[in-house]
């Protein structure tokens, strides 16, 4: 038993948290943010050069053929880095629903760009309830075309594909076929941009293996937890840093108690959102029986402690943390997307309490 | 990363599993609302049987009478016994603090001597640390030993002394230099609690029991033999001892924590709320399944700690969070069941509606304590703060 990176994880964490600092630094994060899609082309080749893009499929769909902690420990760096772009949309999204959902001819005509780095997807599941349970969506496939609306759909503009989650199964829409319009919400998160999507008779082709789909999900919101530890930390680091620097009273204010304590707080929630996480892609990787309930616990960790991290980390900055200038708020806003992106911890918590509270839970103790 | 047991682990679970499973008492249930006073005998037997099996101390080195187990070993074993719900040890102290530090500073004479009777439950040890003007800051402690021929004459008082009451020994911090700056002046002694000068009183808590006590000592005298380790070097030998407390605890408490959470499902089951069972309350089960959660990431921050000083052999950043989770978490999960239970929730044992014979209140007034003992949760922060993330000083 032994729970740390291996020695080629931590190899991997290295050289990610090198690529995005000199691929990917802070001035680039702000300059794609005010660009729209926030995609950037040849950063997008670098990726795909790395792997990355590939990280968790199979070598005969072009992937890296590596597991789901692999993945996680590349999303944390992303998260460290507020790597701009439809990254997450296109691997830990889309491609995970592919990989799950897709039949094998499909995922060589879907899954095998994503990974070469020749097309961009993402997954458009909320509605106007603004509900992950797939039970209330209305979107429906009549002749094999859609029609509805989509909401908060992430990196849509950016994407060549749509996984649209109907009420039949997941469909496949090209962003340029007939009837789809794509419009940006004015989200908080600049550096992710959230989509109104409408169809309307859209030409959609339907995955084979439709079930996959909450597999596929799981995986997504291990990696959104990972990515929001990967922002804690950065938040963290920050925050440790201006306290050490910034003096008042003649002394560093890190000196005194009450923002000492909100340090080691934030400490504590990162490292604890860090380990969950962490669990949650290994129960997945193994198929472990509480895998469902352990993705549930690592997102539902995150969703609050990236927020209260966030908190924390600007106060402590003071009125600098207020500014536009500082670069805490930038994360503090992905935070806030990413909170209730795959269901916020409200959602998940019932989503553990039926597993281990109602007595037909799959991991509920015998009364 | 792989949390598949290997072979060795699993060969050490099935042994020991076995072993359990044909020798855990089935009448812990009766027992265990019982004041200690009252189960301390019942434990001291089962801890005996563990030590006749073996299993008393499995972190130990073989020479010791432990397994040398690795520390996945001792999460495993403390795993096992969660799942059997099995009693606790009765020399909780000196298998868990004490005697890995006499392992670690005695003498090959002090290892012979005392080692195998904490092992055995023959002597319940206590530990002598807090006195009433230094808690936090351990380090100005006053109670002070002159040396006198072949033994020291110790004079003074310590406080919330747990086990006092039925310790035969004690871990006691002394001053024996006055003249050096605070912590150089320090001496670890073994004390004889029989010894004539030594005065144990109760002292009652807010639970009400006397779990703890006051200890005062007039002209105790300690054969120069005693002193653990060297003298003047009292602090490094009481701080392996609080490393042993902050550090290790927490795998043993997640046995505690997860039979609570399980508990509490039960009861919401069929504890009704307006009319309803209350795990039908969308509240309720938000609030139990955020306990759930945090009990499981406790003992998931416990594994990578463990891993981490498996693979770098020192304790890591992870480690000095676990004492501030689990204490903070308990509370949380004990105003968790007050909530559940509602008016019940105060019922204490004794009275014939009270809910598991009192265990909910009592918890309630005994967490309180948990951010104190071994540390508050303030001390732990500011250790954080400077150890960690290497935060000035504040004082
Ligand atoms: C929205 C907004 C509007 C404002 N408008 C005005 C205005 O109109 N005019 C004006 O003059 N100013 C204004 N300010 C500035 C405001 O008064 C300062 O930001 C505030 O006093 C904090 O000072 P600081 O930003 O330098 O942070 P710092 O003093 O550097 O504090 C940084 C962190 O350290 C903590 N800290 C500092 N000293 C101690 C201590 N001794 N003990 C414990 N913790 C400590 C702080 O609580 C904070 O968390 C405004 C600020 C904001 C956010
Ligand atoms: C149930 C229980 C069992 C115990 N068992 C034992 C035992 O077996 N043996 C033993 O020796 N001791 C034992 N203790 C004592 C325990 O170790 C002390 O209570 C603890 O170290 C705190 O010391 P204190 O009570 O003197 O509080 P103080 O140190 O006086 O602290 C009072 C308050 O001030 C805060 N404070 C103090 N210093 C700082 C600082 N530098 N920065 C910020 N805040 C600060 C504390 O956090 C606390 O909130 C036990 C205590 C309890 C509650």
């Amino acid at each position: 038993m032994q729970f740390g990176l291996s020695d080629s994880q931590l190899l991997l964490k290295d050289n990610a948290r090198k690529f995005f600092a000199s691929e990917c630094p802070m001035a680039s994060v702000r300059r794609l943010m005010e660009t729209g899609t926030a995609y950037d082309a040849a950063l997008w080749s670098k990726m795909a050069e790395q792997g990355y893009l590939g990280i968790i499929f199979p070598e005969e769909y072009d992937g890296a053929g590596l597991g789901k902690v692999d993945l996680i420990v590349l999303m944390e760096e992303a998260g460290r880095a507020l790597l701009p772009g439809p990254f997450f949309s296109t691997v830990a999204l889309a491609g995970a629903v592919l990989s799950e959902a897709a039949t094998p001819e499909q995922k060589k005509r879907y899954l095998a760009p994503l990974c070469r780095g020749e097309a961009r997807a993402t997954v458009a599941f909320l509605e106007t309830g603004a509900s992950w349970n797939p039970a209330d969506v209305r979107v429906a496939s009549a002749n094999g075309r859609l029609s509805g609306e989509k909401l908060f759909v992430t990196d849509a503009a950016a994407a060549d594909f749509l996984l649209v989650v109907a009420r039949e199964g997941v469909y496949v829409v090209q962003t340029k076929a007939a009837g789809v319009s794509i419009e940006l919400m004015n989200g908080l998160d600049l550096t992710r941009p959230q989509y109104a999507v409408r169809l309307s008779g859209t030409p959609a082709e339907q995955l084979g293996n439709s079930e996959g789909l909450a597999r596929g999900l799981q995986v997504g919101a291990a990696a959104l937890a990972a990515e929001l530890v990967g922002g804690m930390q950065r938040t963290l680091e920050m925050t440790v840093e201006y306290a050490k620097t910034r003096k008042q009273f003649g002394k560093p204010i890190g000196i005194f108690q009450a923002v000492q304590h909100q340090c080691a707080d934030m400490y504590l929630e990162t490292e604890s959102a860090r380990s969950a996480a962490y669990y949650a892609a290994w129960a997945l990787e193994e198929n472990s029986p509480d895998a469902e309930a352990a993705v549930s616990i690592a997102k539902l960790y995150a969703s609050d402690a990236g927020r209260t991290v966030g908190n924390r980390g600007i106060q402590v900055h003071g009125g600098m943390g207020f500014t536009w200038e500082n670069d805490v708020h930038l994360y503090y806003r992905r935070a806030k997307a990413s909170e209730t992106m795959l269901g916020d911890a409200t959602f998940h918590r019932e989503r553990l309490a039926r597993l281990v509270i109602d007595a037909h839970g799959a991991l509920a103790k015998s009364a | 990363m792989d949390l598949n047991l290997s072979a060795d682990e699993r060969s050490f679970r099935n042994e020991f599993r076995t072993w359990l499973e044909a020798n855990v008492p089935r009448d812990w249930p009766e027992w265990r609302e019982k004041p200690l006073e009252e189960s301390f005998d019942y434990l001291r037997a089962w801890q005996r049987k563990l030590y006749e099996g073996g299993w008393a101390a499995v972190s130990w080195p073989r020479e010791y009478g432990g397994r040398s187990a690795t520390l996945m070993q001792q999460a495993i074993f403390w795993e096992e016994m969660a799942r059997l719900e099995a009693p606790p040890m009765a020399n909780a102290l000196g298998l868990g603090l004490i005697g890995p530090t006499i392992i670690a500073y005695g003498t090959e004479a002090q290892k012979k001597r005392f080692v195998p009777k904490i092992l055995s439950a023959e002597e319940i040890w206590c530990q002598g640390f807090s006195e009433p003007n230094a808690g936090s800051d351990l380090a100005s402690l006053q109670t002070e030993a002159r040396l006198d021929g072949g033994h020291y004459v110790v004079n003074g008082q310590k406080v919330w002394t747990s086990y006092g009451w039925i310790g035969d020994w004690c871990e006691l911090v002394v001053r024996t230099d006055p003249n050096v700056p605070k912590h150089k002046g320090l001496t670890v002694l073994l004390l004889n609690m029989k010894s004539p000068g030594v005065e144990v009183r109760p002292l009652r808590q807010m639970t009400g029991e006397s779990e703890f006590n006051e200890l005062f000592f007039r002209d105790v005298r300690v054969p120069v033999d005693n002193v653990l380790g060297q003298v003047n070097d009292g602090w490094n030998v009481a701080i392996s001892t609080l490393m042993h407390e902050r550090g290790s605890y927490g795998a043993r408490l997640h046995l505690l924590f997860k039979r609570n959470i399980n508990r509490l499902i039960e009861l919401s089951r069929t504890f009704k709320h307006n009319g309803c069972p209350a795990a039908q309350n969308p509240l309720v089960r938000q609030k139990l399944a955020q306990c759930y959660a945090e009990i499981e990431i406790m003992r998931l921050n416990q594994l990578r700690a463990f891993s981490r000083i498996t693979a770098t052999g020192i304790p890591g950043p992870e480690g000095s969070i676990q004492k501030l989770f689990w204490s903070e978490l308990n509370q949380r999960v004990q105003q968790v069941a007050q909530e559940l239970l509602g008016p019940y929730g105060q019922l204490a044992k004794g009275d014939l509606l009270a809910v598991d014979n009192g265990i909910w209140s009592y918890g309630y007034l005994r967490t309180r304590g948990n951010t104190i003992e071994a540390g508050t949760s303030e001390v732990q922060r500011n250790i954080i703060g400077h150890f960690v993330l290497g935060l000035p000083r504040s004082y």
